[in-house]
């Protein structure tokens, strides 16, 4: 096992526990930021080698993968788990976004594998992030006056991911692989370490979530595992079709297999007030991210060789 | 050296809201707060700070008693409901009480 994925049991296994570590949030904050940075210049020197107009309707196929995954997991939560309106809509935007940290999970685990895979993938991040949310409030509430739409569209394009990652994406596109140079050591070769911090203090917050998954029961467990297992076939699928590498069909599975505990939770939380925030991020967090990081990539990884060794998509 | 006395409008909720609440306090006619991060525990659960969903704010509000009134009211129409809130008012003695 990655010694990363290791770091994340331990996180897990200390706040089961109850030990006394605590990172302070500004270091949570500064992980985080630095992560989603990294990957973001990573895909903008990418971006650079790239004819963008080639990579236009692979980014539309994959919003639109965007858009159906949370109107297919509305339906599941609102007539099979019995959620409220809202509280279905807010997992669903949950599980139709995306998480940078598996994201990160998953590249450390193609590189350990020697896999190569299209880097500029984060731009699929950053467009995947968004309709999700878009779906999410639309489901629960309709295209309705009441929606305060200004405060969405601040939390959409102008949420602490986003920005970070777009703005990394661009500055790598423009400096290029030469301009990185002199980032190389604090951004890249660092990766694997903040990864390692990051996830123990994953470990620590999806520990948190224990107590209230006790309490809302077995739907929303086995939600957790079967909507990231549907969600990877449909990732995985998309990428053989869209012809993309081994290691670039596995990061579109993990991409929407994963489901958002940054970016959809704070917009949600304006913007469907009546959603009980503990639903969607002890499922997203106490469940999907745990399974996706442990299991989910290696299985995704299977999954992608026998897609590719089918011949789908070539 | 006495002070005049004001009102001491303390609330403590989800950080989350920390813009939406920042634009209605202009609107309700406060002049000036300080926030700061908290944590604690209520009814909503323990709320640690230990990353952002779960973090919480005090924000302090010094102001007269009409304003205090206000912005009370209208916290409770419009966020009493869906968040995790909780108000308090007190008498505080200030000097300069034109500023507040």
């Amino acid at each position: 096992m990655d010694p990363v994925v290791l770091f994340f049991l331990l996180g897990l296994l200390a706040g089961l526990a109850k030990a006394e570590i605590r990172m302070p949030s500004a270091i949570y904050e500064f992980l985080s930021a630095l992560l989603l940075i990294t990957i973001g210049l990573k895909g903008g020197v990418e971006l650079a080698k790239q004819d963008v107009w080639q990579i236009l309707p692979q980014v539309l196929a994959v919003i639109l993968m965007g858009i159906s995954l949370p109107l297919i997991a509305f339906p599941v939560l609102r007539w099979a788990g019995r959620f409220t309106r809202a509280d279905s809509a807010s997992i669903a935007a949950h599980y139709g976004s995306v998480s940078v940290a598996t994201y990160a999970v998953a590249v450390a685990y193609l590189a350990r594998e020697n896999i190569a895979f299209e880097e500029y993938m984060a731009v699929f991040m950053v467009v995947l992030e968004m309709p999700a949310i878009v779906v999410g409030v639309l489901l629960a509430k309709g295209i309705s006056r009441r929606t305060e739409w200004r405060a969405l569209s601040h939390e959409v394009f102008l949420g602490k991911s986003i920005v970070l990652l777009v703005g990394g994406l661009l500055i790598g596109w423009i400096s290029g692989p030469e301009g990185m140079v002199p980032l190389q050591p604090f951004f890249f070769d660092l990766f694997k370490g903040v990864l390692a911090l990051f996830l123990l203090e994953m470990g620590l917050i999806a520990s948190g979530q224990v107590g209230s998954l006790r309490r809302y029961g077995v739907f929303l467990i086995s939600f957790g595992i079967a909507m990231p297992l549907f969600s990877s076939v449909i990732g995985a699928v998309l990428g053989a079709w869209l012809g993309l590498s081994l290691g670039g069909i596995v990061m579109l599975a993990t991409l929407a297999a994963s489901a958002s505990y940054i970016a959809v939770p704070a917009a949600v939380r304006i913007s469907i007030p009546e959603a009980n925030p503990t639903l969607s991020l002890s499922a997203s967090l106490g469940v999907t991210f745990p399974f996706n990081v442990i299991i989910g990539i290696a299985l995704y990884h299977k999954m992608a060789v026998w897609l590719v060794q089918q011949g789908v998509g070539s | 050296m006495s002070g005049e006395l004001r009102k001491l409008l303390v609330i403590v909720t989800e950080s989350s809201l920390e813009r939406n609440l920042v634009r209605d306090f202009m609107e309700w006619g406060v002049t000036g707060y300080t926030i700061t991060d908290a944590r604690g525990k209520g009814s909503r659960g323990i709320r640690d700070a230990g990353w952002d969903v779960s973090a919480n704010i005090r924000i302090e509000i010094i102001c007269n008693l009409d304003v205090a009134r206000r912005v009370m009211t209208q916290i409770r129409q419009k966020y009493y409901a869906n968040y995790a809130m909780v108000s308090y008012l007190t008498d505080v003695e200030v000097l300069r009480s034109e500023k507040f």
